[in-house]
């Protein structure tokens, strides 16, 4: 079997070597690792090793000529065999520039260093596809080249210099990234962003302060404590004139010195662990609020004595059971924050004045305007604004923020004749009350059954904030002052 | 603790060392008969005598040299020079053969020697004589790079560069000779190589100094507080072994990093803080590691020039007033 003998890369930066010098003449046996020729590279004179044992059949490049990497200079064979096809192809030149980029390849391929390189050869007539080191090629036997075909085996490439192996990033690439920066592209320093991811803020709510809008570390820390700085930075007694247009087409009855519209001020506190546990397994038991709902009967024979004296002496502003609810609601939520709040995933928002939305049938419909600070308003105040708020829902004549951001709803079926229901809660807000009819009924007192007015209230809380408990603590204090409505001055 | 100069403590460290080592000696040129260019080696030729104080011919790659081979047999030289900018003529010994020799013998050579003399700029002796060599010689492996800023630190890290088998390239600030401070006594008192000290401590930004920018940074944060600003100052002390950690763990609680240096900021020991801390605190930085650096430029003569080629107090207070967005 015969084997093409290629000139070697002996230097890693050879390009072509000279045949300084034959050390085996043609018709000299050889061996594995015995030297061929002598080469002179770009650095020094260097000794090609063979890579097969037979005999050295013919030398295909004279001393004294330069031939370039990887071209034919010698065929090794067996004594009588036919080596016309390997001497015809050598002479051809095309196998020269395969040879060079396959020995190209393996030299780029390797480390670095350039250990002593046998001469190449090939066997069976395949053309060597490898530099090797220090170790013949035993898999190349009738082998196929491991290395892939690169490149055009006509092409003369012996005066190329090496292709490079990796593609060069195209000038497109490399500005793709640029040009989608500038549009919408957030900015924002490292620290920051873990930041804001630790807390859960959404980073494209946030205006960057640093350079270029760049969001930096205290624009996050603005946005953790902005909800608690907000309502300090409006404070309860501004005028209502103020920013929203919608006021002044509003006919407010009561000369309100209280703040109004807008977003109810309010503090936030990060979730805990505990808190998220919580909600999301609760969120997988009814919808995508978990409801819980108390309820509590409460003996309303004081309000409805109150009431009746309160109509008795101003009869052209009637106030209604409702009223009550809503004012005595408004002062139990400022006592049990938990009920006045938002669930917000990674925070829970507390609202620091009660804005009550009351719930109005309308004719194929429901809406709940808004009572803004309810408690900080007389029943008077309240039935007047329910009145008049109710009456312009009818009509169709709300504004959108008189109808929104309420901080709980009160809603009261009780002139349907409804005993007892359960509302569903108007998110984002944390609780709703469903109030029944006051009817009088046969309750036990003192080990004697007596009647009372009785109204029956259900609380439907979100529990992801609001836990039985903290409901149930709020309908304590809700009943306790509906049943003694003296409480309301005190 | 004594209240005494740096070239005083400079002095002590010497003294010491040598009374404890008589394998220890001191070679350079003016070091004996005329007691140091700056006066640190007063007295010692006195007290050791003229073969422990050799006065060198003008030859830094000479004395440099022979200062190497004694070293590898057996002594321990502290090579003196007249300034740094006279080490360049000497590179050849300490880059080449210092800081090689232990790696290319496998060991079987150590080379106990300490390079010494003031480095950065002085008063007005313009380019040739102003330059900071640090980030050249921290470039490589094989020598330990270190930069007093006090007094003690001087004294302390001189002792254990004294006693430390590898070669210790000390550079000293000819503007720092006669600063003042505490030195704890006593001939046991050492500051160890490659550990950084937290010279004063800060919450909002950290400003790491080294050498003549140490006063001038803890300046700057005596200004910046009373504008609300607290910077937390961190001297390196040594910058081969640069103890990244102290910087890094800093910069976690500040998020802001300016490094003062007189060196030019172009492969400067800035850059390579910058980088270690980019690679260790990432995800901590609030803003881009600002650097503030000699100017890349020849040292002018001019008076007014020369200030304005050096940092100073005002432009570190702009620099973290920058990364802190304060500006």
């Amino acid at each position: 079997m015969a084997t093409q003998v290629v000139m070697p890369k002996l230097s890693p930066t050879m390009e072509e070597g000279q045949l300084s010098r034959w050390l085996k003449n043609e018709g000299d046996k050889v061996s594995v690792g015995e030297p061929l020729a002598e080469i002179d590279t770009d650095k020094a004179t260097m000794e090609a090793q063979a890579l097969a044992t037979g005999v050295l059949r013919k030398i295909l490049v004279p001393a004294g000529e330069t031939v370039p990497l990887g071209a034919v200079i010698a065929i090794i064979g067996e004594p009588d065999e036919d080596i016309s096809g390997l001497v015809s192809e050598a002479s051809s030149g095309a196998a020269q520039a395969d040879n060079k980029e396959r020995i190209e390849e393996s030299v780029q391929g390797r480390a670095y260093g350039a250990p002593d390189e046998l001469a190449q050869v090939v066997p069976g007539g395949e053309r060597t596809q490898a530099t090797v080191e220090g170790q013949p090629l035993k898999s190349d036997v009738g082998g196929t080249p491991a290395a892939p075909e690169a490149g055009a085996a006509g092409q003369n490439k012996s005066q190329d210099p090496p292709q490079p192996q990796q593609p060069q990033p195209t000038a497109a690439d490399a500005g793709g990234n640029g040009q989608r920066a500038e549009g919408s592209r957030l900015i924002v320093s490292p620290i920051a962003a873990r930041m804001a991811a630790e807390a859960g803020i959404n980073l494209h709510d946030l205006r960057g302060s640093g350079p270029g809008g760049r969001i930096v570390k205290r624009d996050i820390e603005a946005a953790m404590s902005g909800a608690a700085a907000q309502p300090a930075a409006q404070p309860q007694a501004q005028p209502q004139t103020q920013e929203q247009p919608g006021t002044q087409l509003r006919a407010v009855p009561s000369p309100a010195q209280v703040p109004a519209d807008g977003v109810a001020p309010y503090r936030e506190e990060n979730v805990t662990t505990m808190r998220a546990t919580i909600a999301r397994r609760l969120i997988t038991s009814l919808g995508p609020i978990p409801h819980i709902f108390l309820t509590t009967e409460v003996e309303m024979d004081r309000a409805v004595e109150m009431r009746r004296q309160l109509n008795e002496l101003d009869p052209e502003n009637k106030v209604s059971i409702n009223d009550f609810v809503i004012k005595v609601a408004a002062v139990a939520l400022m006592r049990h924050p938990a009920v006045n709040a938002s669930f917000q995933e990674k925070a829970v928002r507390y609202y620091e004045r009660a804005d009550v939305g009351v719930a109005v049938a309308l004719e194929n419909g429901l809406i709940t305007p808004v009572v803004r600070s309810a408690n900080t308003k007389s029943v008077g105040q309240i039935s007047r604004e329910v009145k008049e708020l109710a009456e312009r829902a009818r009509n169709r004549k709300l504004a959108p923020d008189e109808y929104t951001g309420a901080t709980f709803s009160v809603s009261n079926l009780g002139m349907f004749g409804v005993d007892e229901f359960t509302a569903l809660i108007n998110p984002p807000e944390a609780a709703i009350l469903a109030v029944g009819a006051v009817t009088p009924r046969p309750v036990v007192r003192e080990g004697q059954v007596v009647v009372r007015q009785i109204m029956r209230v259900t609380l439907s809380c979100d529990h992801r904030i609001v836990d039985g408990a903290a409901g149930a603590k709020f309908l304590q204090t809700l009943k306790k002052i509906l049943e003694n409505p003296l409480y309301l001055i005190t | 603790m004594a209240v005494i100069t740096m070239r005083e403590a400079l002095n002590q460290a010497m003294r010491e060392e040598m009374r404890r080592d008589e394998g220890v000696f001191l070679m350079g040129e003016e070091v004996a008969a005329y007691q140091g260019a700056y006066k640190v080696s007063k007295g010692l030729l006195e007290e050791f005598g003229d073969r422990r104080v050799v006065d060198s011919p003008i030859t830094e790659l000479g004395f440099a040299g022979l200062g190497v081979g004694a070293a590898m047999a057996g002594l321990r030289p502290i090579i003196e020079f007249m300034t740094f900018n006279f080490s360049i003529l000497a590179t050849d010994q300490i880059v080449n053969h210092a800081a090689k020799m232990r790696y290319m013998s496998g060991g079987q050579f150590k080379v106990p020697i300490v390079f010494r003399g003031p480095n950065g700029s002085a008063f007005q002796v313009s380019s040739q004589h102003s330059q900071a060599l640090e980030s050249w010689y921290a470039h490589f492996p094989g020598l330990k790079v270190v930069m007093p800023s006090t007094p003690a630190d001087a004294k302390g890290l001189l002792k254990s560069a004294i006693r430390d088998d590898d070669p210790v390239i000390f550079l000293e600030q000819e503007r720092m000779y006669g600063l003042k401070g505490e030195v704890p006594d006593g001939e046991d008192f050492l500051v160890p190589l490659g550990q950084a000290d937290v010279k004063r401590e800060g919450k909002d930004c950290t400003v790491v100094a080294r050498s003549m920018t140490v006063p001038l940074a803890l300046k700057a944060a005596e200004e910046l507080e009373k504008q609300g600003v607290s910077v937390e100052v961190i001297d390196p002390r040594t910058i081969r072994p640069l103890d990244i950690e102290t910087i890094v763990n800093s910069v976690k609680k500040t998020n802001r990093l300016v490094v003062a240096e007189e060196s030019h900021a172009f492969c400067g020991v800035a850059a390579e803080i910058s980088a270690q801390v980019m690679e260790h605190a990432f995800d901590y930085l609030d803003a881009p590691v600002k650097r503030l650096s000699g100017a890349d430029a020849p040292m002018p003569y001019a008076k007014n020039l020369e200030r304005l080629a050096l940092p100073d107090v005002e432009r570190i207070v702009k620099a973290v007033r920058e990364v802190a967005y304060l500006e």
